[in-house]
């Protein structure tokens, strides 16, 4: 069976929440969305593109009609490569030192490999921080701005929820969000690779 | 207009009005309302006020007196309602220093508030959006993303912490940012409102032949807004506004395209966008940063023979 959406005349972010909404009622399946304006199209795309479905759109008379994937790569006249990106890299920091031994030169070497990773070829798609390393995304630290840049350029950052409070820090995370461990393991898990400083 | 007195009329997008009085008085008007962004009553009137306030600040004057406006469906709301926004309005005036002289109300089935707000200046120091020049640095006063998070908080998918972040910022005033940004001295002025930053700092440009770059690294974004950017929760305001000027906008390739969405976000109550010399800037983000305007940051720069274009890097 197909679902279809017609979120005609919503203005945003209608269209969004009404999709959110069929796309938890289905575990796999395709999904078509009906909006008749650009940011709702282009809105709608984001949020299940966001959600790991792969989306294709057609204009209709000026409508927009975007078929949605869920759960299962589409066959025909799909790249799904193209919709996720290259491979899935996350970048697992679990200390607010690269590696082990000096403590100083561990700060210089942190503060350097996140410095050289704005750069790097291709970007994570996450960097997640548990135990120490939540120190790094805190406003204020000294790679904090490294990590905006990061994050600027697409790339998601996840901060341990228990870290930060284990720290006191909550209040003060400078940079992405706060996640927990169910995210992180199925961030891990999801992965192509993971890199661990 | 022809009138000699008139400062600042309507013939740019100036943020107030502004009109000599005598050589050393001039007088600022300004007009603003609009419709709740948050759900409690008390900060929306917190809120309405400190945007409606900002045009004076961002002219550079001191506003002094206020009025009350109001629009509110009296058979389906309950009066409390109006209340608690009337006593955000008044505390917002009152840490401005700014007296409360009168107001009117209308009848209408969806609720607005704002304030009319009149201010002082001295006719020589009138700040506008002409003014800045080439080799200026631009600094942005408050965070960007008011416009995201809104429409995630409609959605309902804000947390409780970036609700109260975004609150807090949208009330905060511009007060001290222009008090000093005047004290140090700056060339040109505006705040950040419904056409987002870039929007906005056309405005600077615009007419002058001049062009200017935004550094998308140093830009301050309130928190989680990226996330929210790339879950679809970008205002219809957000894609209007781009549509509108990203003809005058060059991107650098490695941007990423949610970070133009945040500079093309409609901003509530939005930060001051100053221009100011080379040699004041780290100066004026130093004393404001020092003064509890955190996010304060140097954004991007003045350039010269650029055709009236913006270069995002």
């Amino acid at each position: 069976m197909r679902n279809i959406i017609d979120a005609k005349g919503l203005t945003c972010p209608q269209p969004v929440i009404n999709t959110k909404k069929a796309l938890e009622e289905i575990k796999e399946g395709i999904l078509t969305v009906i909006v008749d304006n650009v940011a709702a199209r282009d809105n709608v795309r984001r949020f299940a593109e966001s959600q790991g479905c792969t989306v294709m759109v057609e204009e209709d008379n000026g409508d927009y009609r975007l078929e949605i994937a869920k759960g299962f790569p589409r066959e025909v006249g799909s790249k799904p490569g193209e919709a996720r990106g290259n491979d899935n890299i996350v970048i697992y920091i679990n200390s607010d030192v690269m590696g082990v031994g000096d403590e100083e030169l561990g700060k210089i070497l942190m503060d350097a490999f996140l410095k050289t990773m704005i750069v790097a070829h291709p970007q994570p798609r996450k960097l997640i921080f548990v135990n120490s390393g939540v120190r790094l995304a805190i406003e204020g630290s000294d790679v904090v701005g490294y990590i905006k840049e990061m994050e600027k350029k697409g790339v998601e950052v996840l901060s341990c929820g228990t870290c930060l409070n284990f720290y006191g820090l909550k209040e003060k995370l400078g940079v992405g969000v706060i996640s927990n461990m169910y995210d992180i393991i199925e961030s891990l898990t999801e992965a192509d690779k993971v890199i661990s400083p | 207009m022809d009138d000699p007195n008139l400062i600042v009329g309507m013939e740019r997008a100036e943020d107030a009005g502004v009109y000599k009085l005598s050589e050393d008085l001039a007088i600022i008007q300004t007009v603003d309302f609009f419709t709740p962004i948050v759900d409690d009553p008390y900060m929306f009137g917190q809120i309405a006020a400190a945007n409606a306030l900002s045009d004076v600040y961002a002219m550079g004057g001191k506003p002094l007196t206020a009025m009350n406006i109001v629009c509110f469906p009296i058979k389906t709301m309950d009066i409390s309602v109006l209340r608690e926004i009337l006593k955000g309005g008044l505390d917002k005036m009152k840490e401005a220093g700014v007296t409360l002289v009168g107001g009117h109300s209308v009848e209408d089935s969806e609720l607005k508030y704002g304030l009319s707000v009149t201010g002082t200046i001295h006719p020589s120091k009138v700040l506008t959006n002409v003014g800045a020049k080439v080799g200026d640095r631009l600094i942005l006063t408050k965070p960007l993303g008011t416009g995201i998070i809104n429409t995630a908080i409609k959605g309902g998918m804000a947390t409780e912490d970036s609700i109260e972040r975004v609150t807090r910022c949208m009330a905060g005033l511009n007060k001290r940012a222009s008090e000093i940004m005047q004290e140090i001295g700056a060339n040109a002025c505006t705040d950040v409102t419904g056409f987002g930053l870039l929007g906005h700092a056309f405005e600077m440009i615009q007419g002058t032949g001049k062009g200017m770059t935004i550094d998308v690294a140093s830009v301050p974004v309130l928190p989680e807004v990226m996330n929210f950017a790339k879950m679809g929760m970008v205002p219809g305001g957000t894609y209007r506004n781009r549509e509108f000027r990203i003809n005058k906008v060059d991107i650098d390739t490695k941007t990423s395209p949610y970070i133009i969405d945040i500079l093309f976000d409609p901003q509530t109550s939005g930060g001051l966008l100053i221009a100011v010399s080379e040699e004041k800037a780290e100066e004026l983000v130093k004393r404001l940063r020092k003064e509890g305007i955190e996010d304060a940051a140097i954004i991007g720069e003045v350039m010269g023979d650029s055709e009236e274009r913006i270069l995002v890097q």
